[in-house]
């Protein structure tokens, strides 16, 4: 996709930021998913001609960071974690359920361009195991048949709103641009905290049985 | 019994905690206002009177950290704080961005001062798209409310997923736009860090910690924890237990204690081994369920407090699949810089796989236990020292469970009836 004014001018407030530009590679890559979806060559170019760097440096740093994507992902991206806790706890049946259900394997992507799977690490969030993430939002606690409903609803293109979120999922491309920095407007919405992060809070306050 | 002592947590009970206004209602900003007023050098005083030690896993005392920096040296001082949480087990920074991510601005206004720093910056793991709105929210109403913007500068950098990026070095890298590759030090980042510049880096529960101190007091800090390890902290509870979630409580409480308060290992099941502070500390036993959870205690019972991280697994998990595991996590996320451990968690990961399908032998453990002991110490980084220490440990309290897979020709676990589902016909 060809980058608009407007685009070139987020770019140059993301640049502005930092006391100096090269530390805005992060946040432009990110930018640069929220309009294309991916990492494209044409957004590596538009990076090292803002930052005034090689395009290969651009593209050393990309393909460092498992989040930049080199090909496109789904319109909604899910992440199972599979690290040793979550895996132990469920994650594993969940991974190989979603492979079947989808018909695609790790870092696949759906014939319709709506999801895509992969196998994450740990999430920072173990008490609410097992997790899945999609576009980077917390759904907690999954079963096989939960992942299962979550990825129909995508299909359908009416997704399930994540456990501790805002009030709708977004987009992966709407996503990337809040990974970009760029404010949305919904960091008021969902809640506070899951069940797990009050409880000794609850405990201490005498509020449990 | 100990009691549990919410401080950080005291408010997420409130629907709107993550708010200014709900921040404000509780007294918050007041930390700040009263330590801008200080000289620096006296709040540096009052840190390191607390006792407060970093809680991104090494314990080092956060005064003392901040003490470090050079003073009139006329050149720019950066707060960096470390917010990549990807430790396995971790998950204390992420919920507390999440219910209140101003006490962590408050915490970085104040440190700032203390510093003579101009600029924080907090590297938040990629991963996370909600807690990066809440921070950058509460980042845009601190502006908002001339909490910022008035000589202190704060700017939120987001990640793209890499463990290796929360090691400080590595984040600093990452940071100026560079890949996540640890630095050699010295220099330490306290004299060139950010831009070769004076910076200090510390963990979001660390600096979070802060405010708190200047409004109660070092005394008021110190008087909790035991005697080396003052203060409270957030402890973490996941896996096999009937009800997982976060603790604060007085450094030293037990693991015994914390099961106790919270409705013990997952009915019907007993505790067969968990890590005190995320996979890169070696692995307990029920036989350390008495052990102090402090710096101290858990040095002295062999492993590290680490990141407070409580993961549990009980009797129906098999050690080798989840040591494989981690050691798949590790060799995944090696940054490849140096050979003993991008070449060595390769070769750990090739005999575990082996080990787990039955098709190991006894040589093989032992060549794991020589692996380990190569990569140990001879890393450039913590992260290959941390690979090592869930199969030194492992092997140690469980030898004969390798050996079962070896005479086995398998796994003799059920790996169904390990998960949070079993039996509900998942
Ligand atoms: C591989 C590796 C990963 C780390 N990840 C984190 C992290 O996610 N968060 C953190 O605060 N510290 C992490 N650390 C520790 C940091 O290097 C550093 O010690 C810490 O941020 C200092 O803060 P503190 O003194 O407040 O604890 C990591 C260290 C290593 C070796
Ligand atoms: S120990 Fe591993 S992560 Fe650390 S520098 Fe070496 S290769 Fe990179
Ligand atoms: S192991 Fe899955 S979130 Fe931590």
């Amino acid at each position: 996709m060809a980058f608009s004014n407007e685009d070139l001018a987020i770019m140059a407030t993301i640049i502005k930021r930092y006391p100096r530009p090269r530390s805005a590679i992060m946040p432009l890559l990110h930018f640069v998913q929220s309009r294309d979806g991916y990492v494209t060559n044409e957004g590596i170019e538009l990076i090292a001609q803002q930052l005034d760097l090689a395009a290969a440096e651009v593209t050393a740093v990309s393909t460092f960071y498992t989040q930049y994507k080199p090909t496109p992902v789904g319109e909604y991206h899910v992440g199972v974690c599979t690290n040793t806790l979550c895996a132990v706890m469920g994650g594993d049946e969940i991974m190989d359920a979603l492979k079947n259900h989808l018909g695609i394997e790790n870092n696949g992507v759906t014939t319709d361009g709506k999801v895509s799977l992969e196998h994450i690490e740990c999430n920072a969030a173990c008490d609410y195991a097992p997790v899945v993430m999609a576009n980077w939002e917390f759904y907690d606690n999954q079963t096989v048949q939960s992942a299962k409903d979550l990825v129909d609803s995508m299909r359908t293109g009416n997704p399930k709103p994540p456990t501790r979120g805002p009030n709708s999922l977004v987009t992966w491309k709407q996503a990337s641009a809040v990974l970009a920095g760029l404010n949305d407007g919904k960091a008021n919405e969902g809640v506070q905290a899951g069940a797990p992060t009050l409880l000794g809070l609850k405990i201490a306050k005498g509020e449990t049985k | 019994m100990t009691k549990l002592t919410p401080i950080l947590s005291a408010h997420w009970d409130e629907k709107d905690s993550f708010t200014i206004e709900a921040y404000k209602r509780h007294g918050g900003y007041t930390a700040s206002t009263k330590a801008l007023a200080m000289d620096p050098d006296a709040i540096i005083q009052i840190i390191k009177d607390s006792g407060l030690r970093g809680r991104g896993g090494a314990g080092f005392p956060t005064g003392m950290k901040w003490g470090f920096i050079p003073q009139g040296d006329n050149k720019d001082h950066y707060l960096v704080v470390n917010a990549d949480e990807s430790e396995p087990g971790t998950c204390k920074d992420t919920p507390l961005l999440m219910a209140n991510p101003h006490v962590l601005i408050e915490g970085c206004i104040i440190a700032c001062h203390a510093i003579r720093a101009k600029h924080a910056f907090i590297y938040i793991r990629g991963e996370v798209t909600h807690v990066v709105r809440r921070v950058n929210q509460a980042i845009e109403d601190a502006y908002k409310a001339g909490l910022l913007g008035n000589g202190i500068d704060v700017v939120l950098h987001i990640g793209a997923g890499a463990y290796i990026c929360g090691e400080e070095t590595a984040l600093l890298d990452s940071l100026e736009g560079f890949r996540g590759q640890p630095r050699l030090r010295p220099p330490f980042p306290a004299i060139a860090g950010l831009y070769a510049r004076p910076t200090v880096v510390n963990n979001v529960e660390s600096i979070a910690s802060v405010p708190a101190i200047i409004a109660n007091g070092a005394e008021w800090y110190q008087g909790m924890g035991t005697e080396k390890s003052k203060g409270a902290t957030l402890y973490s509870l996941s896996g096999h237990v009937n009800n997982p979630g976060q603790f604060e409580a007085p450094l030293g409480i037990t693991l015994r204690e914390i099961l106790e308060l919270s409705g013990g290992v997952r009915t019907g099941h007993t505790l067969k081994f968990w890590t005190p502070g995320g996979s890169s500390t070696p692995i307990f036993t029920s036989e350390h369920l008495d052990v102090p959870l402090d710096y101290e205690g858990v040095s002295a019972a062999g492993s590290m407090l680490g990141t407070k991280a409580l993961q549990i697994f009980d009797e129906t998990t098999c050690v080798v699949r989840a040591v494989l595991r981690w050691t798949e996590f590790y060799k995944h996320e090696s940054c490849g810089k140096c050979t003993p451990c991008r070449e060595g968690t390769w070769w750990l990961v090739q005999l575990l796989r082996d080990l787990e399908a039955g098709k190991g032998t006894e040589a093989d453990l032992a060549k794991l236990l020589d692996l380990c002991d190569n990569i140990m110490g001879r890393s450039f980084c913590a992260l290959g020292d941390g690979a090592t220490s869930p199969i030194t440990s492992s092997i140690k309290y469980f030898r004969d469970e390798y050996i079962a897979h070896i005479t086995n020709g398998g796994c003799p676990f059920d790996p169904v009836a390990s998960t949070l589902f079993a039996g509900a016909g998942a």
